[in-house]
């Protein structure tokens, strides 16, 4: 291990790990989203909507981002979609995370007792006022160890983007390995930036998933 | 025109070659999956003990799979261990190694939830039914523990399986790889031929992964009324 190299590389890696971030935060956003909107179709069982809500969750779920964003980056040109590969990251991102969130926010919401509505609903709340004051706060709280999990697994998975020439971390680690044959400092960078990025999310997951737990929300 | 691009899968023994591809992938996930089950099973026994210096050295070993993205890891055993060891290893042997090392960290932590959920009253009736501490477990525990564990190990097993196609990346031939090698192949004949073989792979991994996540489910629902 030379430091050296290692002060040397070091640029690279966190140019790309800002790449890395950035891409995850936009995608974690939109899976959010994608997912809220998901699990409040099927919760409310709105017809049509909710048998492709379900379709959509199941072919997301079964199949793995690194052929999602093949066929996004690679297939979708050949019938005239052309996009760029951070739009194709960030699109299988969230064609991949909606459907996790999804199921994170669905065990949310079945967690919310039906008396609490019905209460709402007899106080003269309208459907809005039910979602964003009684549903959702409940349900979103219910969820968040499964969210926090979910952010984690996303930004995991970004780590395949190299495969659609996004010069993220795998990506700078992989040209490093490449060119200098230096693959001991290279992936010792690599393991440090991911370490760099994940940690300190779990870290912050795990002290909120305690305080959650400590309010007892609910019974 | 992209209406015909399908025609590229019946070309020449391109169906059969993507097949045989998948067959890789799936002997590579199915022997990750079994050496994970077994050493999961035991590492999440070694995770019950109450030792502190064990419970630190399988804690640190578990976060450390865990946090580190599965293609970090493959990175690792496929160019580090090479340098590191001098040893060379195939993609494919560095691919189990790779799945082993996480399949089993995370099989051993479902195996030491579902054992510690066990609660202790069900330990204590059973000594107070006058049963030994054999029968405890081969009546009482295991049952219980195999209830709660064969569902999640079931989508720890999906989860493999997806994640095997993170091995084109380090040069095994599986599907994927097959697939772009029949793309390349057919570039001038079929232009569209991108198009078709993912959207088949596509389809390919969840033909595959659909029906075992359902059985899961299912086996969830109908063992949760415990």
């Amino acid at each position: 291990m030379n430091i050296d190299v290692l002060k040397e590389y070091a640029p690279a890696y966190f140019s790309a790990a800002g790449l890395t971030v950035r891409i995850a935060l936009i995608g974690i956003a939109g899976s959010f989203l994608v997912g809220l909107l998901c699990s409040l179709i099927r919760y409310y069982k709105i017809p049509g909507l909710r048998q492709i809500a379900g379709v959509y969750i199941e072919l997301s779920r079964n199949t793995p981002l690194l052929i999602q964003l093949f066929f996004l980056y690679f297939g979708l040109p050949k019938i005239g979609i052309l996009l760029s590969s951070e739009t194709c990251a960030i699109t299988g991102l969230i064609f991949l995370g909606g459907s996790y969130m999804a199921e994170a926010f669905r065990s949310g919401l079945e967690a919310v007792p039906n008396i609490q509505i019905e209460s709402a609903l007899s106080l003269g709340l309208t459907k809005g006022q039910v979602i964003g004051y009684i549903l959702l706060p409940q349900a979103v709280s219910v969820s968040i160890p499964a969210f926090a999990a979910n952010v984690i697994f996303l930004i995991k998975e970004t780590s395949v983007f190299s495969a659609v020439a996004l010069a993220d971390l795998m990506y700078t680690a992989k040209s490093f390995i490449g060119m200098s044959y230096n693959t001991d400092e290279a992936l010792f960078m690599l393991v440090l930036s991911y370490l760099g990025i994940l940690l300190p999310i779990s870290v912050i997951f795990t002290i909120i998933e305690r305080k959650l737990r400590y309010a007892g929300f609910g019974n | 025109m992209q209406d015909l691009g399908i025609r590229v899968l019946f070309e020449g023994k391109n169906l059969i070659r993507l097949l045989e591809g998948l067959w890789v992938t799936i002997e590579i996930s199915l022997l990750s999956v079994l050496i994970s089950m077994i050493l999961g099973i035991v590492l999440g026994m070694i995770m019950t003990v109450k030792n502190p210096l064990v419970k630190a050295v399988t804690r640190l070993y578990l976060e450390f799979v865990r946090i580190m993205p599965q293609l970090v890891l493959l990175f690792l055993v496929y160019f580090g261990m090479t340098r590191a060891f001098h040893v060379n290893l195939s993609g494919e042997v560095s691919a189990v190694i790779v799945f082993s090392i996480w399949g089993t960290a995370e099989m051993g932590d479902l195996v030491r939830s579902a054992l510690i959920s066990i609660p202790a009253h069900q330990y204590e009736s059973g000594r107070a039914l006058g049963l030994t501490e054999g029968q405890i477990y081969r009546y009482i525990v295991i049952p219980q523990t195999i209830r709660r564990l064969v569902p999640l190990a079931i989508n720890l097993a999906t989860r493999m399986i997806k994640t095997t196609s993170l091995i084109a990346l380090i040069g095994v031939i599986e599907v994927v790889k097959v697939g772009q090698q029949i793309i390349e192949a057919s570039r001038l004949s079929v232009p569209s031929a991108a198009l078709w073989i993912y959207g088949v792979i596509f389809f390919l991994y969840f033909i595959i992964c659909y029906p075992v996540a359902k059985l899961a489910a299912r086996l969830e629902k109908a063992w949760n009324t415990v």
